[in-house]
């Protein structure tokens, strides 16, 4: 899988960061953002569950091909 | 039975089948009575408001998880078409400008939260974990003075001053004038009886009046608080005028008072009923933060959020029709079985699972950091101190807030 956050639709809730602190982080502004690195996901089960959490769909979730 | 090739359902359709709403809760932190009828008919039902108009009532997750990020519903308060749930609330629309964040749509919205967003980061707030402790303690020292056998009113010891103290310190308002918010960030969200109506929006002028007085003077004497860096980097730079800034402020100010003190109180009650539960958080206070989820979940205190639609919606058979008025019950969605197992019980190990008590779509709560973190310490700490803690009158005869404005209760007298 490959994770981003749209920061124009992010409105920092922060709902990602609480869930699933080892993939998202907030910046200086208060937004939400993939750690560099973290894109995959980690391996972290909450990942969907942060996704789904997020107050405006702001996580954009791809799936990849193969691992 | 199914109808679904049928035109979809308005609002006329169904309105000699809409209760009177909203109803006043029985127990401050359970459903109103005719509640478990609502939720039979969900997910999407009729009511009908005190001035005789009828409005939409979501009362599922799921749907209402799909209608509140939906820009046609808009939060603008100044649109005459908008859902009010009493006069009072009337009266003072007309003489007020649009509370910002709460009260305007994006772009305007985006714009204002975005100021303020800096200071509400999870990093931010947990720095502040100490200083939220200490007001904590400091207020259980004054009241445990007061000697064991006494009542005190909780609220008025601990529940309300200890966020009050919080929120002028994020904001920079010296901590000797936070009395003076209390009482008034209370006129403004929990006022109930009919002559309070006045004092509501007088409380809310006053606040207003005092926040751009203090603007002026940090703009001489500038400090690192929240409402400094405002000045320091949008007031000075032109991106936002005074007014508009002390109307942030006075938002802020009042949400930061009286949510977090409701949710205290109502915690304390639903938890000293159940020695269980109690007893289960005080043997292991790492369970604290989910409890607070779930506490939240359980109470729903912001329970109805109003919006009106701007654009005609066609959702699972019904047609919300531009200019209607659709209210989102947190309380029935975060009690919908559909999303959460035996809905009715609170279960401090729940799993946080997906409640709407913060709200959902772009107003959700922006101080729910520091709204989680004031509630984890302030419970904690609260019954880790006074293990004897209990209400000093029977549950039911504690004073239960009006049914249109933030749900708690107006005392709560406890002993130990």
């Amino acid at each position: 899988m490959h994770l981003s956050v749209d920061s124009d639709r992010c409105i920092g809730s922060a709902q990602c960061a609480v869930t699933v602190p080892s993939v998202f982080e907030q910046d200086e502004d208060g937004l939400s953002t993939v750690i560099p690195g973290r894109e995959d996901g980690g391996g972290e089960p909450m990942v969907r569950e942060a996704v789904r959490a997020c107050p405006v769909q702001a996580i954009v979730l791809k799936e990849t091909e193969g691992v | 039975m199914t109808d679904t090739l049928d035109e979809p359902q308005t609002l006329a359709d169904g309105a000699e089948d809409a209760p009177a709403y909203p109803v006043k809760r029985t127990c401050p932190y359970r459903m109103p009575p005719g509640y478990e009828e609502l939720r039979e008919k969900g997910p999407i039902s009729r009511v009908t408001l005190w001035n005789g108009r009828t409005a939409w009532l979501v009362t599922g997750n799921d749907l209402g998880r799909r209608l509140f990020p939906d820009a046609r519903l808009s939060s603008d308060v100044l649109d005459p078409r908008f859902p009010l749930l009493a006069p009072r609330i009337e009266a003072q629309r007309q003489q007020a400008a649009a509370p910002p964040l709460v009260g305007v749509d994006d772009p305007v919205h985006a714009r204002q939260r975005r100021m303020v967003l800096p200071s509400f980061g999870i990093r931010q707030i947990n720095a502040l974990r100490p200083e939220i402790q200490k007001y904590a303690d400091g207020l259980l020292d004054t009241m445990l003075a007061k000697g064991p056998g006494v009542t005190v009113d909780l609220l008025t010891e601990y529940a309300l001053p200890m966020p009050s103290a919080v929120i002028c310190m994020l904001l920079g308002v010296p901590y000797e004038d936070h009395h003076y918010f209390d009482e008034r960030s209370r006129h403004v969200l929990s006022s109930s009886g009919e002559e309070q109506a006045a004092q509501a929006q007088q409380a809310f002028t006053e606040i207003l009046a005092y926040l751009d007085d203090l603007i002026v003077r940090k703009q001489a004497e500038p400090g690192d608080t929240l409402l400094d860096e405002l000045i320091a980097r949008q007031l000075e730079e032109g991106k936002v005028d005074r007014q508009e800034l002390a109307m942030i402020a006075t938002v802020l100010l009042v949400s930061g008072h009286e949510t977090t003190s409701n949710m205290i109180a109502l915690s304390t009650m639903a938890l000293l009923a159940d020695p269980d539960q109690l007893a289960a958080l005080r043997a292991d206070e790492s369970l604290m933060p989910r409890a607070v989820d779930e506490l939240m979940r359980f109470s729903s205190i912001g329970d109805m959020l109003m919006r009106v639609a701007k654009e005609d919606i066609e959702i699972e058979g019904h047609l919300i029709r531009a200019g209607d008025g659709v209210i989102l019950s947190t309380m029935l969605m975060n009690r919908d079985p559909g999303a959460f197992e035996r809905p009715d019980e609170l279960d401090i190990r729940r799993p946080a699972g997906r409640h709407v008590a913060f709200g959902y779509g772009i107003h959700q709560c922006i101080g729910q950091n520091l709204a989680r973190a004031e509630m984890e310490i302030a419970l904690a700490t609260l019954f880790r101190r006074v293990p004897t803690l209990k209400l000093a009158v029977p549950a039911e005869q504690v004073p239960v807030n009006a049914p249109f404005v933030l749900q708690g209760v107006s005392e709560l007298p406890v002993t130990w």
